[in-house]
């Protein structure tokens, strides 16, 4: 079955994890801008990260036959500068402007701070006057039911923003039904100690239904498995699980939601 | 898909489930074996708390166990923060 993994950092990944992503099924990767595992010095390394995102990555994938895309955005984690968060910001239209680029992603709260919040609104507020999709990466472990509310209460009261075109990533146990009850679309990341397993993804499908639920490996430079989707199709499968049900949460889903983008050229394979 | 006999389940998460439990009880004992304390550790308490969730018998205890590890929402931050 083929499948498609809405979140991957495939920056930070081998060729061997491209080969094996192919072979399992995989037809899309969507690369949202993130962390690199440390803070970059100056506006020019997010220049130049963002040209390998449209530019190199897209072509290292289409090796394998992957269609890549990718989401533009400054992390939570370097946001805290406000004023450089800003000049970031600002070199994001350039290339929000390019035929990979799906929106504004993945962009949120790490630590929930007052200028984690600032940088947010500005970046949302880019989001909505482009009208682009948008991608929320709530934060981690103890800081995440607190931030996922957070980012919930600024996308509530923010009229403009249409809940279908936005996923609020990384749910859990404790934060998907806030998400998919205020009509987002629910990212689940299948991470081997802390987020979700494969097994506890499939106990939420089977909680909350197939609707507005997406499953990702996120897999970076960090513990992370980018296999994780066909680990959840398997565990899904062992389950007894329809081939119908795991066909929608892994490839139809993903296509409902990605193909919102006016960057998303989907094309199925002969 | 009509929803499995519970019997079924648990003779398939048994062994799993056994295991963990014996990774978590083998890893508390460690930190037992180790010199000094971590009782007035916060993530400790939190963690006694969490095993009390689950031998519990009210349901939702992975939605609860998360709530043990997650700082509090307070609904009028925006006014604190003045955004």
């Amino acid at each position: 079955m083929h499948f498609i993994d809405p979140h991957i950092h495939i920056a930070s990944r081998t060729t061997d994890d491209l080969q094996a992503l192919a072979r399992t099924g995989c037809l899309v990767a969507g690369e949202p801008a993130f962390w690199m595992g440390y803070d970059r010095s100056g506006t020019n390394s997010f220049y130049d990260y963002f040209r390998q995102l449209t530019e190199w990555e897209p072509k290292r994938a289409a090796n394998y036959g992957i269609q890549h895309y990718a989401w533009m955005g400054i992390n939570a984690k370097e946001a805290e500068n406000v004023a450089f968060a800003r000049e970031v910001i600002a070199l994001l239209p350039e290339f929000l402007d390019r035929p990979n680029v799906l929106g504004i992603g993945e962009v949120g709260l790490h630590k929930n701070t007052k200028n984690e919040v600032c940088t947010l609104l500005e970046l949302i507020e880019l989001g909505v006057k482009r009208n682009e999709q948008m991608l929320f990466h709530t934060p981690h472990l103890a800081d995440k039911y607190k931030g996922t509310r957070m980012i919930l209460d600024l996308l509530r009261t923010d009229n403009r923003v249409d809940r279908s075109r936005v996923c609020v990533d990384h749910c859990e146990e404790h934060t998907i039904r806030l998400v998919i009850d205020g009509g987002y679309w629910a990212g689940i990341t299948l991470y081997p100690t802390t987020k979700a397993t494969p097994e506890r993804a499939a106990d939420m499908v089977e909680m909350y239904g197939p609707e507005r639920i997406l499953v990702n490996s996120s897999a970076d430079w960090g513990p992370s498995d980018p296999l994780a989707v066909p680990q959840f199709m398997a565990a899904m499968r062992r389950r007894g699980h329809p081939e119908s049900l795991v066909r929608q949460i892994v490839y139809e889903n993903p296509l409902t939601f990605l193909n919102q983008s006016v960057h998303f050229n989907f094309r199925q394979p002969n | 898909m009509p929803n499995p006999l519970a019997r079924d389940v648990f003779d398939h998460e048994f062994l799993t489930m056994r295991c963990r439990l014996l990774d978590l009880a083998a890893a508390i004992d460690r930190v037992g074996r180790a010199d000094s304390q971590v009782a007035d550790d916060l993530r400790w308490r939190q963690l006694q708390q969490a095993i009390g969730v689950i031998a519990g018998s009210e349901g939702n205890r992975a939605e609860r166990v998360q709530m043990t590890f997650s700082l509090p929402y307070d609904g009028n931050w925006r006014h604190e923060y003045g955004v």
